[in-house]
């Protein structure tokens, strides 16, 4: 009898060690290359800078209350406010084209979706160094300002925040697209319908019916938009001015040229706290909205 | 015909400010005035010049094949479409350019569209918050509602833990809590399975009638629409081909497509003969059967190319050939279809036309495939219709 038993559910056990030491080769190379420099930089984060920059094993807190100072936490709520902004444009840019990509027709979402990606295709630093041009004194934007009469003087640009929201913006839009399609064209056009029937208007139908029902959307873009813009470097770097200073500029800054690892350390780990703050919302908000959705 | 004051139980819903802001009427006013409306797809008219009138309290059903344009036609009622010529007038107002949210109509969805993040007295509750009625109101009339049909105690459960046939409902109830001039349903039933849809019917029908509502039903199932409807319109590529009662459509359909389309048709293509005393002879085509008198109008011109068909119901068959003065054909039973309460007998008459026959009950006569027998009809029952 117990024999029974072990046939009838070996297959799934052995099946199952299978897929284990499939997985080995995937572990290593995560535990190798991404745990343990990470246990390191966390380990580094706790000890005192040399004085020729090199780092001093000595246990203390000083990295992080450093990081309590004004300067830093100036940098830091600037950082905020940046992806927080890249977000909500985005948002508001990403969600109209996302609807329409989702309800063209069929033969054309490909299409469209492809363009959506299309400067993906170009390297990000290239890109960016094309932003720098358009956005000079004399560049495109204010000379195609000037020419509609938009404004008399052209208009500074390049090396302000503005610059950097523009830069995050242009660099993150498709990754809120994308999840946002996904969730309009599994949305049920029928509900729409409905909720228009039962006398709500246009923005009634949008906040009621359409915003629920995407919500997994609407927050894997935030989040894949607001990520990777909090700890974004190249954009603050060449667009942004030395006042609109990002959270990876200052790790790059205390890395590379003040040579102050331990500091440099403390401030990835604050990033990370943050960025690990926004997908615990995620992962809430996602599980709490997909139940209905699973039942459809 | 029908009751035009709403029932005792549904004079305490609230007017809606939408529905209060018709003039007050004559009660002799159809609820629903469609006039001569047109809708095209391209070249094609998906619906071409309809017109009809759904009195207050009236069950109408659109009847018609996939793709008779009957879906169209109440979509430009509901206000997703609006007709390319034509008008739509609800409560004497017409409503070309008014939007589905501004107009006192409401639709219950064939795959029922209830939101899945709400709860079914979310649902239900949706349009009577969205034109901000009270919120004790809305709680009274939510619950009225649910009790009309029949779903207390689901009030907190999502539209995924409800079965088919409990979704419909709250489908249901989430149109009518909100008490409009007229309910559009479209193919109600047609989801649920063939047991739970013949209770469905007579439960629709009696809400409808307790609650006094004007229904505009979209089937293409003509025994539901037989069942409920007070009176029916037969649709086909566009054009609504006959509008009457059940009875009237079923027993003098005006045209081939209605016959057929109403039920089975056993049906002989020919031609009109001679006058004989108040009939006129009809030749089959098959020259195999011969001559019969039909009924026809006054003055039909002999010669004229038709086609003769008859109920299944009305054909008696007997095994001799009978004395009584009726028409009678000869054919060969082909095939024996025993369905339980009835038994149908599939006939070959003539070289290629093979009727149905149906015996019911007690008086089954015990026919085998391959029998010989007479068949036999009142003269009045056959109908010749002209292409």
């Amino acid at each position: 009898m117990p024999s029974d038993d072990v046939s009838r559910s070996s297959p799934s056990v052995r099946a199952s060690c299978r897929s284990c030491w499939l997985a080995a080769p995937g572990l290593l190379w995560m535990a190798l290359f991404f745990l343990v420099p990470l246990l390191l930089v966390f380990a580094i984060s706790f000890a005192s800078r040399g004085t020729y920059g090199g780092i001093v094993w000595e246990f203390t807190w000083a990295n992080y209350l450093d990081l309590l100072h004004p300067l830093y936490g100036k940098i830091l709520g600037q950082s905020l406010w940046y992806a927080t902004l890249t977000t909500a444009i985005c948002f508001v840019l990403g969600f109209p084209l996302a609807y329409v990509i989702a309800r063209s027709p069929a033969r054309w979402q490909p299409v469209l979706l492809l363009l959506v990606m299309l400067p993906f295709w170009t390297n990000f630093l290239v890109r960016t160094y094309a932003w720098m041009i358009m956005l000079r004194h004399d560049g495109l934007a204010n000379n195609l300002l000037l020419a509609l009469g938009l404004i008399a003087e052209p208009l500074e640009l390049l090396y302000t925040p503005t610059a950097v929201v523009i830069g995050l913006v242009y660099g993150y839009l498709p990754f809120m697209v994308l999840p946002l399609y996904v969730a309009v064209e599994r949305l049920d056009p029928v509900l729409v319908e409905a909720a228009w029937d039962l006398y709500a208007s246009r923005w009634a139908v949008f906040t009621r019916v359409v915003v629920p029902l995407t919500m997994p959307g609407i927050v894997g873009g935030c989040i894949l938009v607001f990520i990777p813009s909090i700890g974004s470097f190249i954009t603050p770097d060449l667009l942004g001015g030395a006042r609109s200073m990002m959270i990876g500029n200052l790790i790059q800054h205390e890395y590379l040229v003040v040579r102050d690892w331990p500091l440099g350390s403390a401030v990835s780990f604050v990033l990370m706290a943050i960025v690990m703050a926004a997908v615990f919302v995620y992962y809430r908000q996602a599980s709490s909205a997909d139940g209905p959705l699973e039942g459809r | 015909m029908r009751r035009s004051d709403p029932s005792p139980s549904m004079a305490t819903f609230s007017t809606s400010p939408v529905i209060a802001s018709g003039q007050s009427l004559p009660s002799t006013s159809p609820t629903i005035d469609i006039r001569a409306i047109v809708r095209r797809h391209g070249s094609v008219a998906a619906v071409d010049h309809v017109s009809f009138q759904v009195q207050r309290g009236e069950f109408f059903s659109i009847l018609g094949p996939s793709g008779a344009g009957k879906t169209s036609v109440l979509r430009m009622v509901a206000g997703f479409e609006d007709p390319d010529e034509g008008d739509v007038l609800i409560d004497g107002r017409s409503m070309l350019g008014v939007p589905p949210n501004r107009r006192p109509v409401n639709l219950v969805f064939q795959s029922y569209a209830l939101f899945p993040h709400l709860t079914v007295s979310e649902n239900v509750a949706f349009g009577l918050r969205m034109r901000r009625v009270p919120g004790a109101l809305i709680d009274q009339q939510v619950q009225q509602a649910l009790s009309m049909v029949k779903l207390i105690g689901k009030e907190a459960r999502k539209p995924a833990q409800l079965s088919g046939g409990e979704q419909q409902r709250v489908a249901l109830a989430r149109a009518l809590v909100n008490k409009p001039a007229v309910v559009l349903l479209d193919e109600p039933l047609a989801a649920l399975d063939q047991q739970l849809r013949q209770a469905m019917q007579v439960e629709l029908k009696s809400i409808q009638e307790q609650a006094g509502l004007t229904c505009v039903c979209v089937t293409h199932h003509q025994e539901e629409a037989m069942m409920m409807s007070d009176r029916i319109a037969v649709m086909h590529q566009g054009r609504m081909w006959q509008v009457g009662t059940p009875r009237e459509v079923y027993e003098n359909p005006r045209t081939l497509f209605v016959s057929r389309f109403l039920g089975v048709s056993n049906e002989l293509p020919g031609r009109l003969g001679e006058v004989v005393r108040e009939a006129q002879l009809f030749h089959p085509a098959d020259d195999r059967l011969p001559g019969f008198p039909v009924r026809t109008g006054p003055g039909e011109v002999p010669g004229r190319p038709a086609t003769w068909s008859l109920r299944p119901e009305q054909l008696r068959m007997s095994s001799e050939r009978p004395s009584v003065q009726d028409p009678v054909l000869p054919g060969v039973i082909e095939k024996v279809l025993f369905a339980g309460s009835e038994t149908k007998y599939l006939i070959r008459v003539g070289r290629e036309h093979l009727w149905e026959a149906r015996a019911t009950g007690a008086m089954q006569p015990s026919f085998a495939s391959g029998d010989p027998v007479f068949l036999q009809w009142a003269l009045a029952d056959g109908r010749v219709f002209f292409e």
